[in-house]
């Protein structure tokens, strides 16, 4: 029954997101007033029903209702019962739920918090946010139903597959699934703004939180895809340009340039076209993303299982809305104006050049990742893209936007002053260019590649904190008082340069080794000993388990023990290994269970990682770096301003 | 005390031996880091646990060994598996578009820009509007709300 | 022309190549040895270690080389269109056993029957790495010149045996 509630919650989904994008476009376009007032209540409204539905599936994974046939394919009833509520999302059905959940989530939270919006701007923009739902709707009731029954129902599950058994999966989809989907938001301002024929600094300044909302949850999401795989996979890599990765990092990318160029066009109402051009790319990419994940054309270990059928349905649906978009910025763009003027050398300037640099780099990525089908389709034949050309390619179209970040608040609008700007950038200089040459000798190893690395990051890092506290000086008030949206780009750079400075060290300086110990040896990493002990054997919920023991010690002296397994689950004949990791914010010992060799013999992997945890550390700190600009007083300070005027005009009416 | 000494010149005798291991070893992993496991084919042959990249391992340091170069090592995977099995795509003609596809995004990138800004420059329009002057178009636009459309 | 359009067209191509990529089939990876001649090798014969194999007794006649081994799932289900193409087309298969126990093997072959001309042992496969063996179970289609003119990946199902092989095979005959 329950399954069946959550199915005709979507089908009354449909009709309703169907009805909100027909009412709030056309009303809005022809000044009707009843249908422009559906659209806020539509959207809650399909925003209940999605929940409602997403419920009905939490409860048949929790009830282990086998006779749903996406549970039976994902759960297992000996899987602990927050696995079981994860793998709600775990498959591709499921996770379309969870995409819905949040595309009608987005929707409502626009409807609730844009009370100083004109209603027809938001009628548009929810229109929009209506047809996207309703593209979804579709794909999902007819192509990928999480709630088809299976009759007979089965005595029990297939098991979640055991890399997802992990709370990786409980966090890094939701996470990512908010900033994906987040972006259609901005996407539908840039629409509505499109077919009103009002591109503006105020469309921009409405933009501007979304796009920075959607871009933390995704920078959070990726990170914690990365960190995931990371300890999962065993063997210590943290990024591998996969595609399904590249899919989620190209909408980063586009994103980050999305929100430095709308901060333009708010302040300056420059821009406006590669603002508009860059608000409908970043969700098309999310969407592209979607596609590549879904369809089969590429091979990754993250892709969904596929069928063509799906394939063909989301490349109609990534067709329709974003040719239509398209096509509608070609016949409406040429009408926008041009915008504030600036000079040569200018912050605008910067902020373009940074734009372009990181377009092409997602450009760049975009290519490598599409290269092999590109070559099969031309029956050039088969080669791979991986790592080595995105490595060559990637950090040489970013080095000379990494250089920029210190560069760029310190220039003035309009036009920069360079001596001013110099004056500024002196400090920073001179300690990148120490830093920089120097702390490769310290860390044991220089190349001029390190020292760059590092340099650039000391070079962003002291900027940041120089040009804080030249601020704080000259305003006189503390570091609280300066407004947020500053002090989050800010944080957000400086979590930039923690990141660098994390890469770099990683892969200059980790020690990788795959050996065979038997019980009693020891090996080093970096300056630690390992000693392994031994194996034995464990059972777990829905596993059996070796357990490996080994004493981690620096000079002589234990510091812990670790326990690296290698799992074989119930239900599935692939063996799954579990990492041990020793982490204390400056360097990881990470070991990872082989297979056994006889008499007693294992073949481990023993990794010794310097300043890995920077990676994610500094994603974090570009998350609040967004947080904080989002909370600024501005976008408070507003709805204040209007509940006020509000009431005065109640009061006098 | 005697087999001591033995113990250690049979070591010292050795010794060779394991630095060359390690040696072998090291280029070994360096080499199968950008090689595809043919099995997984989303790892690469020095992370995979699969048959296939434990036999290919094996098969490279044992190249290694004989003195063969990284470049013939590259080739006789290559004969046998195609350029599918390289992480690093050959420069050939059908990849020239992927290696320098980036740098001409690039110039073209900067083209446009330069184009724009040139054309900008032609145009003779300020259309800033400072704070005070957006305060009052919002109000404006707020009443017009409250008029209907 | 409207420069805007620009973004538009390049979407278009990109629709074009991602809509042609969903006929294709990623993880195959396509064989580079097609056309080019059989490697060379000599191995023991499964049932008789002493004897020993090579494909140049096999110049002048079409013939399949088919790659399996005992602990092979999908080997166990193409075996009987194996067993089909050599018994009713008369074609000889020759049995490449990669990295498997003879014993096994030969149980094998026993409880599912032997239709290979020969059956021979590749106990390291240094000989499977050579024709770019990378799973089992694999199948080559080699001429009469010594050549190799086709790869069938995966296990050979009956139409793929009747639509690709065979027509391939009477046309190599001829």
């Amino acid at each position: 029954m329950i399954p069946e509630i959550g199915h005709f919650a979507i089908v009354l989904t449909l009709f309703v997101a169907m009805a909100q994008g027909i009412l709030g476009t056309v009303g809005a376009a022809r000044g009707i007033p009843a249908w422009i007032a559906f659209a806020r209540p539509a959207a809650h409204a399909q925003f209940l029903l999605v929940t409602v539905s997403f419920l009905a599936l939490v409860w048949s994974f929790l009830a282990k209702d086998f006779s749903v046939l996406y549970v039976a394919q994902n759960s297992n009833s000996q899987l602990p019962w927050f696995y079981r509520m994860a793998a709600t999302w775990g498959g591709h059905e499921g996770s379309l739920l969870l995409w819905l959940l949040m595309q009608t989530g987005w929707a409502s939270a626009v409807s609730l918090f844009s009370k100083q919006l004109p209603d027809a701007m938001v009628a548009r923009v929810l229109g929009v946010l209506g047809w996207v739902t309703a593209g979804f709707l579709l794909f999902v009731l007819f192509t990928s139903n999480p709630f088809e029954r299976l009759v007979p129902g089965a005595m029990d599950g297939m098991d979640l597959n055991p890399l997802l058994q992990d709370i990786g999966l409980i966090l890094h989809p939701p996470l990512l699934y908010m900033g994906y989907v987040g972006f259609s938001v901005v996407f539908a301002f840039a629409i509505a703004a499109l077919l009103a024929g009002q591109l503006d600094s105020t469309w921009a300044r409405w933009s501007r939180p979304w796009a920075t909302a959607a871009w933390l949850f995704l920078t959070l999401g990726i990170a914690l895809g990365s960190w995931w795989a990371y300890f999962e996979l065993g063997w210590g890599g943290w990024w591998f340009w996969d595609p399904v990765e590249n899919s989620s990092f190209v909408p980063w990318l586009i994103g980050t340039a999305l929100i430095h160029s709308l901060a333009v066009t708010e302040k300056r109402g420059s821009f406006k076209n590669w603002t508009v051009l860059l608000a409908i790319s970043t969700f098309s990419v999310s969407l592209l993303g979607a596609f590549l994940v879904r369809s089969g054309v590429l091979t990754s270990v993250h892709a969904f299982a596929t069928d063509p059928g799906r394939g063909v349905f989301l490349l109609t649906l990534f067709g329709a809305v974003v040719g239509s978009s398209l096509l509608l910025f070609a016949l409406r763009a040429p009408k926008v104006g041009l915008g504030g003027r600036f000079a040569l050398i200018s912050r605008e300037s910067l902020l373009l050049i940074n734009n372009v640099l990181l377009a092409v780099a997602a450009s760049a990525v975009i290519l490598g990742t599409l290269y092999p089908l590109l070559l099969d389709a031309l029956g050039l034949g088969k080669l791979s893209v991986g790592p080595p050309y995105f490595n060559a390619v990637f950090v040489p179209l970013m080095a000379p936007a990494l250089l920029l970040i210190a560069a760029g608040p310190t220039a003035n609008w309009k036009s920069a002053k360079i001596p001013a700007m110099m004056k500024q950038l002196v400090h920073p200089a001179w300690i990148a260019v120490v830093v920089g040459i120097g702390a490769p000798f310290l860390l044991g190893r220089w190349s001029a590649l390190l020292a760059f690395g590092i340099g650039v990051s000391a070079w962003i890092a002291s900027a940041v904190i120089i040009g804080i506290v030249q601020r704080v000086r000259a305003t006189r008030s503390g570091l609280m008082a300066q407004p947020r949206s500053w002090l989050g780009m800010h944080l957000a750079h400086f979590g930039i340069a923690v990141f660098v400075a994390g890469v770099t060290v990683v892969m200059g300086y980790e020690s990788e080794q795959d050996l065979s110990m038997m019980p009693g040896d020891t090996v080093m990493a970096g300056d630690y000993e390992v000693t392994f002990r031994g194996v034995r054997r464990a059972t777990g919920p829905n596993y059996e388990s070796e357990v490996g023991d080994f004493l981690l010690s620096k000079n002589g002296r234990a510091i812990r023990s670790l326990h690296p397994e290698k799992r074989a689950y119930f239900s599935s004949d692939m063996p799954m290994t579990e990492a041990a990791i020793d982490a204390n914010g400056l360097r990881h010992v990470y070991l990872s269970l082989g297979e056994a060799l006889g008499d007693g013999a294992w073949s481990v992997r023993v990794y010794y990682k310097p300043f890995v945890d920077w990676i994610w550390i500094g994603c974090v700190l570009m998350a609040l770096g967004g947080l904080l600009a989002i909370s600024d007083r501005r976008y408070r300070l507003k709805r204040r301003a209007v509940r006020k005027q509000r009431t005065a005009e109640g009061a006098g009416a | 005390m005697k087999r001591l000494w033995l113990a250690l010149a049979f070591a010292a005798l050795c010794l060779p031996v394991w630095a060359a291991d390690s040696a072998i070893e090291n280029r070994m992993i360096e080499m199968a880091s950008e090689l595809r496991c043919l099995v997984c084919q989303n790892e690469t042959i020095a992370a995979s646990r699969a048959d296939f990249a434990v036999d290919i391992r094996a098969l490279i340091r044992q190249k290694i060994a004989e003195g063969n170069t990284d470049e013939d090592i590259r080739n006789f995977l290559v004969s046998r598996y195609g350029d599918y099995i390289l992480y690093r795509p050959p420069l050939k003609f059908a990849t020239l578009l992927l290696w320098f596809g980036p740098v001409l995004l690039l110039a073209g990138g900067f083209t446009i820009l330069a184009t724009t800004l040139r054309r900008r420059r032609r145009m003779d329009v300020d259309a800033e509007l400072n704070d005070a002057e957006r305060e009052r178009a919002d109000a404006l636009l707020q009443r017009s709300q409250h008029h209907g459309m | 022309m409207n420069r805007f359009l620009l973004p538009l067209i390049g979407f278009i191509v990109l629709v074009g190549v991602l809509a042609y990529g969903l006929t294709l089939k990623p993880s195959e990876v396509p064989s580079p040895l097609i056309g080019k001649p059989a490697p060379d090798f000599t191995l023991p014969e499964l049932a008789s270690p002493d004897a020993t194999f090579s494909p140049e007794s096999m110049k002048g006649k079409v013939w399949l080389l088919n790659v399996w081994a005992s602990w092979c799932y999908p080997c166990l289900e193409e075996h009987p269109i194996i067993t089909d193409l050599a018994v009713s087309h008369g074609l000889p298969i020759v049995g490449l056993n990669y990295k498997d126990s003879p014993e096994d093997a030969i149980a094998w072959l026993k409880r599912n029957g032997n239709a290979f001309q020969h059956v021979i042992s590749d106990l390291k496969g240094s000989v499977g790495i050579d024709y770019g063996v990378y799973g089992v179970p694999e199948t080559y289609v080699i001429d009469r010149a010594g050549i190799i003119r086709y790869k069938h990946i995966g296990a050979i199902s009956f139409s793929q045996a009747r639509n690709e092989i065979l027509p391939l095979v009477r046309k190599l005959q001829e």
